[in-house]
């Protein structure tokens, strides 16, 4: 074994360090007064580096190969479908569809749509703890102890065409629903600010009358306060820190393209020319991905936009340097490591076959890619390793 | 997203790999049957030398140009299957996709080209089905079929409407022709069937002689199923979970009237068919909180058609063949969330029409030469009250010219189909172009030995599918640019017959084929524009490369008994090629077993019947990626079956016992559609 120079130094600083201790004590001085610590405040999220991330893949409807992979940062090593070695004795392993996916209270949360439940898992371990069922459920997200889960299946009125979808409260220690309340048509994901829980309301089925509002519910009351109008066919939605939030609109897949809109502090509603499909925040930077599809020459073209959410402005048409970005057939899943600052984005390919996870250096040349599940799409970080 | 793109892909045609979702809900949208007996007709022409004769092919198989396979009679009677679908099973070079119980969606795919690709007539017409181009194989019931044959790349006739030159590969169902024995003015046959899943199936068939030359049936047919049945899903030193799969009854009533005759130098035939039926759908069986949900989608049809031809020799040369059909289908289907709290609301009706009129006409140049011509014209429409809907209608124009070679140890036939199909829209500039194809088949047959009943044959046929209506107009997927999907096939084989004079061994015939096929410019459902939009696009290349074999023997191990087998295997390599980049290139197209094959055993003794049937379908993948994840299990089942035929008072009675699935395997043809274990029919026939 060879010393390096820098063990050379730190040798060299610990000698001097005793000496310079053994010279105190021979000397019988006071010690330099203790600094005194005391717990004010919890403490601040992003304390314990990320160890790892979970990978939700949907899986094609009426399949049941929704599927739960797992990257481990420190071993650097993908595992691909680790829910049912994990979980022998629970039937028919994860299920059909995995819509999201969400840590909260140490537990792992995935929705799983077309099994009409939500699985909850051991973050840890990832080992099953409960089934909270909630027919036709979509996204999750949390606030005070409690999980808020949207659905398509709401109580059903004079039309049943024209039927509401609602937001299950779920106490998280109980991992029971207590509490629903109506909102718009075929609602989305769902953001948490001021007290309040703001919903995506899509009526993506009810082409061509489709929602355009986000319904705004007192989480106090767990009732519908109003209902703010954005864009038709509303979908994914996230804060940022200056008291926006991000909506992105799925248009109508004809004259009405993609788009994203901001609902800012005053609930007054403006838009950014962009086509987005899927958004993921990090600090002031809302990395975007959508695409365009040109009739004209058969093939759709990507793109990866950075939003600045203080200026409110397109800062980068795209943060994949490398040229990458034009190899993937179909973006979809996008995530931010809030530690180190890479970028993941997968391609959900024709959405029958493994799809594509590219893990991108801040800067945006790839580190490197893994075949996953069926329409890899959802990640969660974790700072807590996977045993 | 998928559960998005699901409801917009709801009622189109199957897909890719994704396609069997859907196709379970609307797949069976309307059958349009046909009828009209041309199948079992001897030619009319001076006998035999002229043309490839069309006497059954059970017979004649050995010889035939193109490769078929045929079950009839007796042999049909005695598989103890409810559908069309179940015999055609027993045939080589075929897969089944089966959505399990007697009303789950059963298509037919030939060779590994696709259930498109798979042309099925009925009492020599073609059913149609231009919304989605798909037949339902398990809604025909063997109770009235004469006989079930399947033709690959076409039948080799020369006086046939110009549909027949145009499917990669046909089924063709014969429906009862009336025989009268011994000056007899009436047959009467009335059955019924019951059994496992609650299912009851009455049938009777009435045949009247009206004249020495014309004679009337008329046949009526109901069946209830619960289609309830109990399966089980088990991993090792994991979960193993039994449930009970609901919602899948059928109540359906078939009534059909034939009128048939002979005239001077030929007969004619008219038909009308009714089928309706009321399902519904259990849907795939994935993971749920058991006993929480009820799935209650549920399909209404009916289908009517009414059909006719003429066939006529004049002089001795000249032939003719006129067939016209008129069809009316109609499908409801619906999901109430009043009824499931888990389903979105779908409250759809879909109507077609079809009306089709062929004209077809034979010459023998020479008694070693003749040729054929035939032009058919059809109509389509499809209504559908789904929003933005194009209301599409098509004309097709089709032409078939054929010559045929005749001489006594050496035939050759050659054809080529010209296709004609111009579309308009109720929304202006929504419809296709205009097309015209031109695809020609050819086919030989040598014997090379005049004593030795050893033949080889080859044929070379280039055949598309059109583009079906959901695929060009169906709401946001549609894509009105598609062109044609193209299958050339290559096919050489052999076939040897050898009658013994042994007392045990009577008869052998073995058949033989090799081919490989392409299918070219598939049409495959890609996501576009942003994830929620998907399109139809002429993207999919697949290779096959294939065996087919059949053995079929004839018994008689005593005085009293008749024993037949038929032995078939099937070995195909169906490799997509769509996308050079993608991982999974070369891998095996989903549902198809590399290996597969059926063993049917059959006979009497006395007045007894039995049956025994075997099949097997190795190991396939439910996806394009080959791996682990996409393994489907191979399965094989064990099916018995015993009769006994009564007489009395010049009445013949017959009861019939069945067991299917005698060790209770737990199987899956398609992904998350669990098949029945073991189940049980009892049967009682009486003819007077």
């Amino acid at each position: 074994m060879t010393v390096t120079p820098n063990k050379h130094i730190a040798v060299l600083l610990l000698c001097v360090a005793a000496a310079a201790c053994m010279q105190a004590c021979r000397k019988g001085e006071e010690p330099a007064a203790q600094p005194t610590v005391t717990a004010v405040a919890p403490a601040a999220p992003g304390e314990e580096p990320i160890k790892g991330f979970f990978l939700l893949n949907e899986g094609n409807m009426g399949s049941n190969k929704a599927t739960l992979d797992w990257f481990d940062y420190e071993t650097g090593q993908y595992s691909k479908n680790i829910f049912a070695q994990r979980n022998p004795g629970v039937v028919k392993e994860l299920g059909d569809v995995g819509n999201d996916i969400q840590i909260y209270g140490g537990k792992l949360y995935a929705v799983i749509n077309c099994s009409h439940l939500v699985e909850v898992m051991d973050a840890g371990t990832a080992r099953h703890i409960a089934t909270i069922p909630i027919p036709n459920c979509r996204y999750i997200t949390f606030s005070g102890g409690h999980a808020y889960v949207s659905s398509y299946a709401g109580k059903v009125q004079a039309d049943p065409g024209a039927r509401l979808g609602y937001v299950a409260k779920i106490d998280t220690a109980l991992l029971a629903v207590v509490g629903e309340c109506s909102v718009g048509w075929l609602p989305e994901e769902m953001a948490v600010r001021g007290g309040r829980l703001y919903v995506a309301n899509s009526g993506g089925y009810r082409v061509p009358h489709y929602d355009s509002t986000v319904s705004v519910i007192d989480l106090n009351t767990f009732e519908e306060v109003k209902k703010i109008t954005v864009a038709i066919n509303l979908h994914r939605m996230e804060p940022d820190s200056h008291g926006n939030i991000w909506v992105t609109s799925r248009g109508d897949y004809g004259g009405a393209g993609a788009g994203i809109y901001i609902i800012d502090g005053n609930d007054a509603v403006s838009s950014l020319q962009l086509p987005v499909g899927n958004m993921a925040l990090c600090g002031d930077s809302l990395y975007t991905c959508g695409t365009v599809w040109n009739h004209a020459t058969g093939s759709s073209t990507a793109s990866f936009a950075i939003i600045n959410t203080l200026t409110k402005s397109v800062v980068s048409n795209s943060f994949i340097t490398d040229g990458t970005g034009a190899a993937m057939q179909t973006p979809y899943g996008i995530a931010v490591n809030p530690d180190t600052r890479e970028i993941y984005v997968t391609d959900a390919k024709n959405h029958v076959t493994p799809g594509t996870l590219y893990c991108f250096a801040p800067g945006g040349t790839k580190r490197w890619e893994v075949t996953t599940g069926d329409i890899p799409a959802h990640i969660v970080f974790t700072r807590k390793k996977l045993i | 997203m998928k559960r998005f793109c699901f409801y917009m892909l709801l009622a189109i045609a199957p897909c890719g790999a994704s396609g069997y979702i859907f196709a379970q809900n609307v797949a069976d949208t309307v059958f349009a049957a046909d009828e009209v007996a041309i199948g079992e007709v001897t030619i009319y022409g001076v006998r035999s030398k002229a043309t490839v004769r069309e006497t059954p092919p059970e017979q004649t198989a050995a010889r035939e140009v193109i490769p078929v396979q045929t079950l009839s009679g007796g042999e049909l009677q005695r598989l103890s299957v409810h559908s069309v679908a179940d015999a055609v099973r027993y045939f080589s070079g075929v897969q089944i996709k089966d959505y399990g119980g007697i009303g789950g969606l059963k298509t037919v795919n030939i060779r590994s080209m696709g259930s498109q690709h798979t042309g099925v007539f009925y009492d020599g017409i073609e059913l149609g089905n231009a919304q989605n181009g798909i037949i339902d194989m398990g809604r025909f019931s063997l109770e009235n079929m004469e006989s079930v044959s399947l033709y690959n790349g076409q039948k080799s006739a020369v006086l046939q409407p110009a549909k027949d030159f145009a499917s990669a590969g046909s089924v063709y169902m014969a429906a009862r022709t009336p025989e009268f024995a011994g000056g007899k003015k009436f047959n009467i046959k009335a059955g019924i069937k019951g059994g496992s899943f609650g299912t009851v199936n009455p049938a009777v068939l009435w045949e009247r002689r009206l004249s020495e030359r014309v004679a009337a049936s008329f046949g009526a047919e109901y069946m209830y199923t619960t289609g309830r049945y109990r399966f089980s899903y088990r991993k090792k030193n994991g979960y193993d979970t039994t449930e009970v799969r609901r919602n899948g009854d059928v109540r359906a009533l078939r009534m059909e009237q034939g009128l048939s005759g002979k005239i001077e130098g030929g007969e004619w035939k008219t038909r009308a068919y009714f089928y309706g039926s009321e399902r519904g759908y259990p849907g795939a069986a994935v993971r749920e909180e058991p006993g929480m949900f009820r799935h209650q989608d549920r399909q209404s049809d009916a289908s009517f058609f009414m059909q006719s031809s003429l066939k006529k020799r004049f002089g001795n040369r000249y032939s003719m063949l006129l067939s016209a059909k008129y069809a009316y289908d109609y499908l409801h289907y619906r999901s109430d969330p009043r009824l499931d709290v888990t389903a979105m609301y779908v409250d759809n009706r879909y109507r077609q029409q079809e009306a089709y009129f062929s004209s077809a006409g034979s010459i023998m140049l020479f008694d070693w030469w003749s040729a054929g011509l035939s032009a058919d014209l059809q109509y389509n429409t499809l209504s559908a009250d789904l929003a933005g809907f194009v209301y599409p209608q098509r004309y097709t124009g089709l032409t078939a010219a054929t010559t045929a070679l005749h001489l006594r140890r050496f035939r050759l036939q050659a054809s080529v189909l010209g296709t004609f199909v111009s579309e308009t829209t109720r929304t202006p500039d929504a419809a296709a172009g205009n097309r015209h194809k031109y695809t020609p088949a050819v086919a030989a047959w040598w014997r090379p030995w005049k004593e030795t009943d050893l033949n080889f044959r080859a044929f070379y046929k280039k055949i598309f599918r059109m583009p079906t209506m959901n695929d060009l107009y169906y709401t946001f997927i549609g894509n009105k640019d598609l062109n044609p999907e193209y299958t050339t096939q290559y096919n050489a084989g052999a076939t040897y017959a050898r009658e013994f004079g042994s007392r045990w061994a009577r008869r052998m015939e073995v058949q033989v084929d090799a081919y490989y096929n392409r299918v070219t410019g598939k049409i495959i459902a890609m996501p576009v524009s942003n994830q929620f939009r998907w399109t139809m696009l002429n993207l999919g290349l697949v290779e096959i490369r294939g065996v087919d074999a059949a053995l079929a023997n004839a018994w008689q191990p005593g005085t009293e008994w008749a024993l037949n087998t038929r032995i078939s295997y099937t070995f195909q390599r169906a490799q997509d090629f769509t996308a050079a980049a993608n991982s999974y290139h070369g891998d095996q197209i989903p549902y198809i077993p590399l290996h597969s094959g059926s063993l049917v055993a059959g006979g009497s003794f006395r007045r007894w019947g039995f049956n025994y049937s075997f099949i097997y379908t190795g190991e396939r993948w439910n996806a394009s990626a080959n791996i682990a994840e996409n393994r489907e299990q191979p399965w094989y089942t064990h099916d018995v079956s015993l009769s006994h035929t009564l007489t009395a008072r010049k009445k013949e009675i017959r009861l019939t016992a069945e067991v299917n699935n005698l060790l209770n395997r737990q199987y899956e043809v398609v992904q998350c559609y669990p098949m029945p274990g073991t189940n049980f029919y009892f049967k009682i026939t009486v003819n007077i």
